[in-house]
């Protein structure tokens, strides 16, 4: 997927993250992460945010998230639909099964 | 072929969630609604459905509700915004969708064709998925019968109230206003033999009023009402359990019944009265409601 | 009159205790009793002179009590004092500190303070503590625990600066004033009355100095040896609230709704019997439930020990509770009550809860406790974080689980992404053996120990699951946190409330 504009999906609220996804040419995924939960569960957030990115074939980007304690189902809503917004897209590959 | 949905069951409480809100998702597990509702619809403003439907898709795929009933209310097909839900919570696993604003049989049947469409994309089972119709306006309302007959994947029709009295031309007021459609709904829906589910009480401080009104509908014959609060949920379930009194007599006809069958007779009486067919229907309902209601504790 | 010689003609004359011979009377104080007592009193002029009058000296050992709670000024005043004045190497005994106390830093840092005895701590001051601020370990006790090492000894206070809305000129010292112009009220003062009586050294630090004798008093003159008026001695808005209003958030009405339903299914709701709650939203939301029982069933409850709120007292006035056990009121409406309600009464903290008496906390039916996290072994922390932070006070807890017949622990099964059912608990405060049921929003766990508790839950129709139940509960829905990082050096002690020594808590590792 290739990300053409900078775009924010998420809030500060309790339970959600803020993800911001910015384009980058090249240099892989450049995250920095800060979470109310960051000693017991930042290693586990950083590996959902890039696993989902890289199903969704995002391989340069800088994203910042702030976690207020998003469990993982939220975790990859809110990095998916930043994803979307950076690419100007609409289409998701809606899948069965977990 | 294993449906995702059940067409009969406890339908008293139906939670509503704005699918927007990660928090408000989690916690809805907890509370012992018969079904929960993700909203993708009025409560999710324009500018984030996008990541409203990608929340309500996760969760669906990720989190445990045990043996309740997930509901999500889809955008209108009209809007195009309809059928990017159906696309996302269609493979997610979706037990009923809830189409909003719904005016007559063909948005039933235009729905459910999309709902095909996907299934078979996927190689769901065609048919796993329910449907429900929610009613909010005249036109749906005089529609109903039509509406309540579309389809065979139709678990039940709802009233929504605030649409509907608008475009009414009044205000909510002490349930009058709403004799009409609550009628037609519930004649409607029990001639296609499904459930009826009656508003949202939106003001959740006052508890009397919420419960007059819950009343009010059990004895229309309602199956059951959209919480907007948890706080809401308990209430609503005691005043559908039936009374211990009930209960008793309930099971007294059914003994009766029984005593008369061992008896090799096809007469059965209690007290001295002779006990009717639609009696021994209405107690079987009751008891069985009672025995749902303990059992549905143990989730 | 009677002669040194005669004294022999007195036969066992060695075994009669006596001072010896009567030598005659001091001058007699004529003056009006008026007069007396606004001239010849313990009054002192400044908190300096009280702090020379008692001898204090550098190494020595302060006591507070915390009944000001968060508004209280009492604690940062006495060290900032006692700092100017150049003192180092004291240890501050309080019985719990606050994140008011975050001053503390400072005097930590510069020497004035160098150990800390209590109950709890947040805030700024926690936070540091768990840094490592301190050389020493800081010691934790219960509030049973505290009053049993005060009395034997082995916490010796040397001067106890006790914060009073109310005192007269010889020191009958109280938690409001029955005069007019009284602008604070803490209610009970019970965890004061141990460190009056045990302390060598007792300075009340008032901001209404009311006419002798100002009784009924929490402590009592004959306990008390300086007084100091003071204007600011701490903030009624921090102190308490106007009243402890139920909650309306729907996880906690149900977790309350669920503690009442296990209390009255294990037998412990039955006309006469006695209660204690906790403070937090869910445990203060079981009254509310429990009353309601009480009047389907037309039950009394004979007595609520505690902390008091308004909910327990209206709840008195109404006629359901005969007595109330207060050591600490939590909001005006107690405080309220304490003051006009004879059957409302004060009680110190060795009559609460102390281990080396038959205390209070024995005989009771039920306790409803809060926690910070429970382990598979059902053992509860309620001082650190999931983060190995310090930020909170162990308080009562330990002392009501032990001594109360059921006890039962109420807390969501998560807080956010933070699962409150893990594998173990990061500080153990509450051994396993003394905590009788778990209640959570996501379901209900009976310890092993009371297999009767668990059937008659059962019975019921309250689902019962096992402890390990919860826990994979929780870690389905957030996942296995990552386990705290910590340093091997000790910073905290906590010690059970015999004072045996529980766990230790490490310094965390920030690296």
């Amino acid at each position: 997927m290739e990300l053409k504009q900078t775009a924010m999906a998420g809030t500060m609220e309790s339970s959600d993250i803020m993800v911001t996804i910015e384009p980058k040419s090249e240099g892989g995924i450049e995250l920095e992460l800060t979470s109310s939960v960051m000693q017991q569960f930042g290693r586990r957030i950083e590996e959902v945010i890039r696993e989902t990115l890289q199903g969704l074939g995002v391989e340069n980007a800088a994203v910042n998230a702030v976690d207020k304690g998003a469990l993982d189902c939220t975790v990859r809503a809110r990095v998916s639909a930043a994803a979307l917004r950076a690419a100007g897209q609409e289409e998701y590959p809606w899948e069965v099964g977990q | 072929m294993e449906k995702r949905y059940v067409k009969d069951r406890l339908r008293r409480s139906m939670m509503f969630v704005p699918g927007n809100n990660p928090g408000m998702i989690a916690d809805s597990r907890i509370y012992g609604a018969d079904s929960i509702m993700f909203d993708l619809e009025d409560s999710v403003a324009y500018t984030e459905k996008d990541a409203a439907r990608l929340l309500v898709y996760n969760a669906l795929k990720t989190l445990d509700f045990g043996k309740k009933e997930i509901v999500v209310r889809i955008n209108d097909l009209a809007s195009g915004l309809g059928v990017k839900d159906l696309e996302a919570i269609v493979p997610a696993g979706v037990h009923v969708v809830r189409l909003p604003k719904t005016d007559s049989a063909q948005d039933v049947i235009d729905c459910e064709r999309e709902i095909v469409r996907i299934e078979e994309k996927h190689g769901i089972p065609v048919g796993s998925t329910g449907m429900m119709a929610a009613i909010e306006s005249a036109n749906g309302v005089l529609n109903a019968r039509e509406i309540a007959h579309a389809s065979d994947r139709l678990i039940g029709i709802a009233l929504g109230a605030e649409d509907y009295v608008t475009d009414l031309k009044t205000t909510r007021a002490d349930g009058i206003e709403l004799l009409f459609a609550r009628s037609m709904i519930l004649n409607a829906a029990r001639s296609a033999g499904i459930a009826a589910l009656d508003t949202v009480y939106s003001d959740v401080n006052n508890e009397e009023g919420f419960l007059a009104e819950v009343e009010l509908i059990r004895k229309l014959g309602f199956d059951g009402k959209s919480v907007i609060n948890p706080r809401q949920i308990g209430s609503l379930h005691r005043a559908f359990i039936p009374s211990e009194k009930d209960l008793q007599k309930a099971y007294a006809i059914m003994d009766a019944i029984a005593e008369a069958n061992a008896r090799g007779s096809g007469v059965a009486s209690l007290k001295g009265k002779m006990i009717d067919r639609p009696v021994v229907i209405r107690a079987q309902r009751l008891i069985a409601l009672a025995e749902a209601d303990s059992a549905a504790e143990e989730e | 009159m009677m002669d040194e010689k005669y004294l022999q003609n007195i036969p066992h004359i060695d075994e009669i205790a006596h001072r010896g011979v009567f030598s005659g009377v001091p001058e007699k104080i004529t003056d009006t009793f008026q007069n007396r007592s606004r001239e010849k009193n313990k009054l002192l002029p400044s908190l300096e002179d009280a702090i020379r009058a008692t001898g204090l000296r550098d190494g020595m050992t302060i006591s507070f009590h915390h009944h000001f709670r968060g508004g209280d000024h009492v604690v940062n005043k006495v060290v900032d004092t006692l700092a100017r004045m150049g003192f180092k190497n004291l240890t501050l005994a309080a019985s719990s500190l606050a994140a008011v106390h975050a001053p503390l830093v400072e005097h930590i840092k510069n020497g004035v303070i160098t150990h800390i005895e209590t109950s709890g701590l947040r805030g700024e001051l926690a936070e540091q503590v768990s840094r490592g601020l301190m050389d020493c370990p800081v010691v934790f006790r219960s509030h049973g625990g505290r009053a049993a090492a005060i009395r034997s000894g082995e916490l010796h206070i040397d001067v106890a600066f006790l914060g009073a809305p109310s005192c007269d000129p010889y020191g009958n010292a109280n938690g409001y004033s029955r005069e007019e112009g009284g602008t604070l009220a803490c209610g009970s003062m019970g965890y004061a009355r141990t460190d009056a009586k045990y302390a060598d050294q007792v300075v009340i630090l008032t901001n209404r100095l009311v006419q002798y004798p100002n009784a009924p008093w929490a402590i009592p003159e004959y306990d008390v040896d300086y007084i100091v008026v003071e204007e600011d001695i701490g903030d009624p808005k921090g102190i308490m609230s106007g009243a402890t209003r139920y909650t309306k958030n729907p996880k906690e009405l149900l977790i309350a709704q669920t503690a009442a339903n296990v209390i009255d299914a294990a037998g412990y709701l039955y006309d006469g019997f006695s209660m204690q709650m906790g403070s937090g939203g869910a445990s203060l939301a079981t009254a509310r439930f429990i009353r309601q029982m009480m009047l389907d069933k037309s039950i009394r409850c004979r007595f609520a020990l505690g902390g008091i709120t308004g909910q327990i007292t209206a709840m008195h006035e109404e006629g359901l509770i005969d007595r109330v056990l207060d050591v600490q009121s939590f909001d005006l409406d107690a405080a309220h009550s304490l003051k006009h309600n004879r059957f409302h009464h004060q009680i110190g903290a060795t009559y609460y809860a102390s281990f080396l008496s038959a205390a209070a906390v024995d005989q009771l039916d039920f306790v409803v406790l809060s926690a910070l996290e429970i382990d598979t072994d059902f053992n509860v922390n309620v001082l650190t974080g999931s983060d190995g932070v310090i930020r909170g006070a162990i308080g009562g807890h330990p002392d009501t689980a032990a001594g109360a017949s059921l006890s039962v622990v109420v807390a969501p099964l998560t807080r956010g992404r933070i699962p409150c059912v893990i594998d173990k608990v990061n500080t153990v405060v509450t051994p396993g053996e003394v905590v009788d049921v778990v209640v959570t929003d996501q379901g209900v766990a009976v310890n092993p120990r009371r297999p009767e508790v668990a059937e008659r839950l059962r019975k019921a129709g309250i689902h019962v699951y096992t402890i390990e139940q919860l826990k994979e509960k929780a870690e389905a829905l957030v996942g296995v946190p990552d386990p705290i990082r910590y340093l091997d050096r000790v910073v905290g002690v906590v010690m059970y409330r015999n004072n045996t020594i529980i766990d230790v808590i490490h310094q965390i590792d920030e690296s």
